[in-house]
């Protein structure tokens, strides 16, 4: 008797299972890892950057996700630290999550870009994907390119380019004045801003060329102070996070009144601290539409939406839309996840953005094409604006995407 | 040049002075208790948070007022309530209990104002250049920021040196069992002097949110330094750390304006190294770029050369 019961319930159980099991294959969920810094002096920057990829996912998944499954973007706090980024690394490995996305701070860039091309080549099976928003360290895409990193942000050098061509033709600028944050993207920032002023603008004198320690600065009144004596007619800087918020501070309070060009001077708090002071003399050098005037209808209603879940935070990165986009077509254009298919359809891909551009995955170095815009700190005609400040970025100048196309040095060795 | 030094020293001053009113705190605290507590940052940030939201409905000088009373209060209830209890287990589970203390600070933060910075503003009043020289200005809000922290070191000074309270506050920092055989209340003396040291702490963080940002990792930006300058000044010591509060603030600030590399400074002062060699980008790197770390410099050499720091008396 009793072991016909047992027999019938394990048969029961087995059958509970196998339910189970095959009830929750196809409901499984796509997952990608976004490691990014979820405290710390760079929290802010990191956690708007995560609800905004939560954003793009729900969009994708409205409209019935990748191959009947669901995006979920699983998040994972690295401190903007390399070492920390590896352990994460390890547990998206562990996790069998295929996908990671990192984009703030290059030095994290270059860490996570060396651990998956290593991992990639001794675990030909069990590949993930490098898929980065945000690091624009050039090197990524040249010197140090792989086949696993994709980038989806103009790179530093697209963007001093177009932000240089600005400069030239403004004759009141004579003396330049550099400062960045001491690591990869800083030091190129620097490098790409004295090579192409030397060459568009020799007539301009380099005053000051100043690298500070990342996140740990407090107070930047001495640095203004020196900006002040060195006689600079303008400011180039690649600050961005805190860094840049308690510059535009001190600057306001300095009395500083030159224009600044920069990379990442909005959002984040960094639009509130501006403030009024900063009307028509910061610029920003960007991948998208700022949103201002006239933003194609698709941007604007992408912003308003998000603005309605989140009124503190800005659409600062519409290429994280982007990003997770077209990574869900080559899902499509795959027809799974598999990494090597997913990286294969990816090279080459052509895609439409919400600003309405044609962008296409360059196969050479995997660096995204696409035109950069520049545009002003102002409080005229702005309907979306920043910070809900009742400031925000107004579309200057766009560079068209074969102007403003970089030539680089990737030899991409591809699997075999 | 001379813009450069004058407002280098009034910018070092001004950033000396508000480490100063975060150290004052501190070292008494560390001084009465033994106890390194890291959550004190954590109030100077909890001081900007609530005087952001209480200025929102009763504007800046109310709130100048309220938020470190209210931060003060919280200060003297963490201790009251939770430090004492801690305090018969060692110094060890004190020091793990104020670690805790940060941490859940910092995320009830995170949890209540969010991630982003905070547009904390200097009020209207304050809002103005106090004078411009040379091409750059001062603004009255520093001005004003000076004021508030001279009259704090001049508060506590008369407080401590002239005043029976002042006496039995020494007196418990030094012979706490003494004091309590002479019928004064030894922990209740240390519960006013944690509340007021937050209090401090709180009114350091109103005043310089709008100046130094209000975002969840001001208080860890902030709070190893203010580590630095306690130690620096000697445990306990106001006087100390009064003088290595505008010490680093100097210091600091005027590295910052220095664009000569290490090696020509060592050279400068008759030290010749060989920019060759292994250690050739060590040579490079200007004063400017090792600023930040020149604290740190000095805490090392003042544990190496003098453990009791400039005013301390005993070891640390």
């Amino acid at each position: 008797m009793s072991t016909r019961y047992s027999a019938v319930a394990f048969l029961v159980i087995v059958a509970l299972v196998a339910g189970l099991a095959s009830s929750a294959t196809p409901a499984d969920p796509v997952k990608v890892a976004f490691v990014d810094p979820l405290s710390g002096p760079f929290a802010a920057t990191g956690e708007n950057g995560l609800n905004q990829f939560k954003y793009a996912a729900d969009g994708i998944n409205k409209a019935g996700g990748v191959l009947g499954r669901q995006i979920e973007v699983v998040p994972l706090d690295n401190k903007v630290s390399p070492q920390e980024s590896l352990i994460q690394l390890k547990k998206v490995i562990g996790d069998g999550i295929p996908f990671v996305f990192q984009g703030n701070s290059s030095g994290v860039a270059h860490a996570i870009s060396d651990a998956v091309l290593k991992h990639n080549e001794r675990n030909a099976g069990n590949r993930i994907l490098y898929l980065n928003y945000s690091a624009v360290d050039p090197a990524l895409t040249n010197d140090k390119c792989h086949y696993w990193h994709f980038r989806f942000d103009a790179e530093a050098d697209m963007k001093m380019a177009a932000l240089t061509d600005v400069i030239a033709v403004n004759p009141k600028i004579k003396k330049m004045y550099i400062i960045g944050q001491d690591y990869s993207f800083g030091k190129a920032v620097a490098e790409g801003a004295v090579s192409m002023l030397g060459k568009k603008r020799p007539d301009i004198q380099i005053v000051g060329n100043e690298l500070h320690p990342i996140g740990k600065v407090k107070d930047f009144s001495p640095y203004v102070q020196k900006i002040v004596a060195s006689g600079a007619d303008a400011v180039i800087t690649g600050n961005w996070g805190a860094d840049m918020v308690a510059l535009a501070k001190a600057a306001n309070d300095g009395g500083l009144k030159v224009p600044f060009y920069t990379y990442y001077a909005a959002s984040d708090g960094v639009t509130a601290a501006i403030g009024a002071a900063g009307i028509d003399r910061i610029r920003l050098v960007h991948e998208s539409h700022p949103g201002n005037p006239n933003a194609p209808k698709a941007l604007s209603d992408y912003i308003t939406g998000y603005r309605k879940l989140h009124p503190q935070n800005d659409i600062n990165q519409p290429r994280i839309n982007t990003a997770l986009n077209m990574l869900a077509l080559a899902i499509k254009k795959a027809g799974t996840t598999d990494v090597d298919k997913v990286a294969a359809a990816l090279e080459g891909m052509e895609y439409t953005n919400l600003s309405g551009d044609q962008l296409v995955m360059r196969r050479q170095d995997h660096q995204l094409q696409m035109p950069i815009y520049i545009s002003v700190h102002t409080n005229k005609n702005i309907k979306h604006d920043l910070d809900a400040s009742g400031f925000g970025l107004s579309l200057e100048t766009k560079v068209d995407r074969d102007k403003a196309t970089q030539p680089t040095t990737c030899k991409m060795q591809r699997p075999t | 040049m001379f813009q450069l030094i004058l407002f280098s020293i009034l910018n070092g001053l001004v950033y000396g002075m508000l480490l100063f009113m975060l150290s004052s705190g501190l070292t008494l605290i560390f001084g009465m208790m033994g106890v390194l507590n890291f959550a004190h940052a954590s109030f100077y940030m909890l001081g900007a948070y609530v005087a952001f939201t209480l200025g929102l409905r009763l504007g800046f000088w109310p709130a100048l007022v309220i938020a470190p009373i209210v931060v003060g209060l919280l200060g003297a209830l963490v201790e009251r309530h939770g430090l004492r209890r801690v305090h018969r287990f060692g110094h060890i589970a004190e020091l793990i209990f104020t670690f805790g203390v940060a941490i859940v600070i910092e995320e009830i933060v995170q949890l209540v104002w969010g991630r982003p910075a905070k547009s904390y503003q200097v009020p209207a009043l304050l809002d103005f250049p106090l004078f411009r020289a040379f091409g750059s200005s001062f603004p009255a809000y520093k001005a004003f920021m000076l004021v508030i922290s001279v009259a704090i070191f001049a508060f506590i000074f008369v407080i401590l040196t002239r005043t029976r309270a002042g006496l039995i506050i020494q007196a418990s920092l030094t012979h706490p069992q003494m004091v309590a055989m002479l019928g004064h209340n030894v922990p209740r003396v240390f519960m006013v002097v944690f509340g007021i040291g937050s209090a401090l702490a709180a009114l350091a963080g109103v005043i310089a949110g709008p100046v130094l940002g209000t975002f969840p990792g001001m208080a860890q930006v902030l709070g190893s330094i203010v580590f630095v300058v306690v130690v620096i000044g000697g445990l306990g010591s106001i006087t100390g750390a009064f003088v290595a509060s505008l010490l680093i603030g100097i210091v600091q600030t005027f590295a910052v304006a220095m664009d000569v590399s290490v090696g020509g400074t060592l050279a400068a002062v008759g030290v010749q190294v060989n920019t060759g060699g292994a250690l050739h980008d060590l040579w490079k790197v200007t004063i400017a770029q090792v600023a930040p770390i020149l604290p740190y410099v000095l805490l090392v050499l003042t544990l190496i050369l003098r453990p009791t720091g400039l005013f301390g008396t005993r070891e640390t």
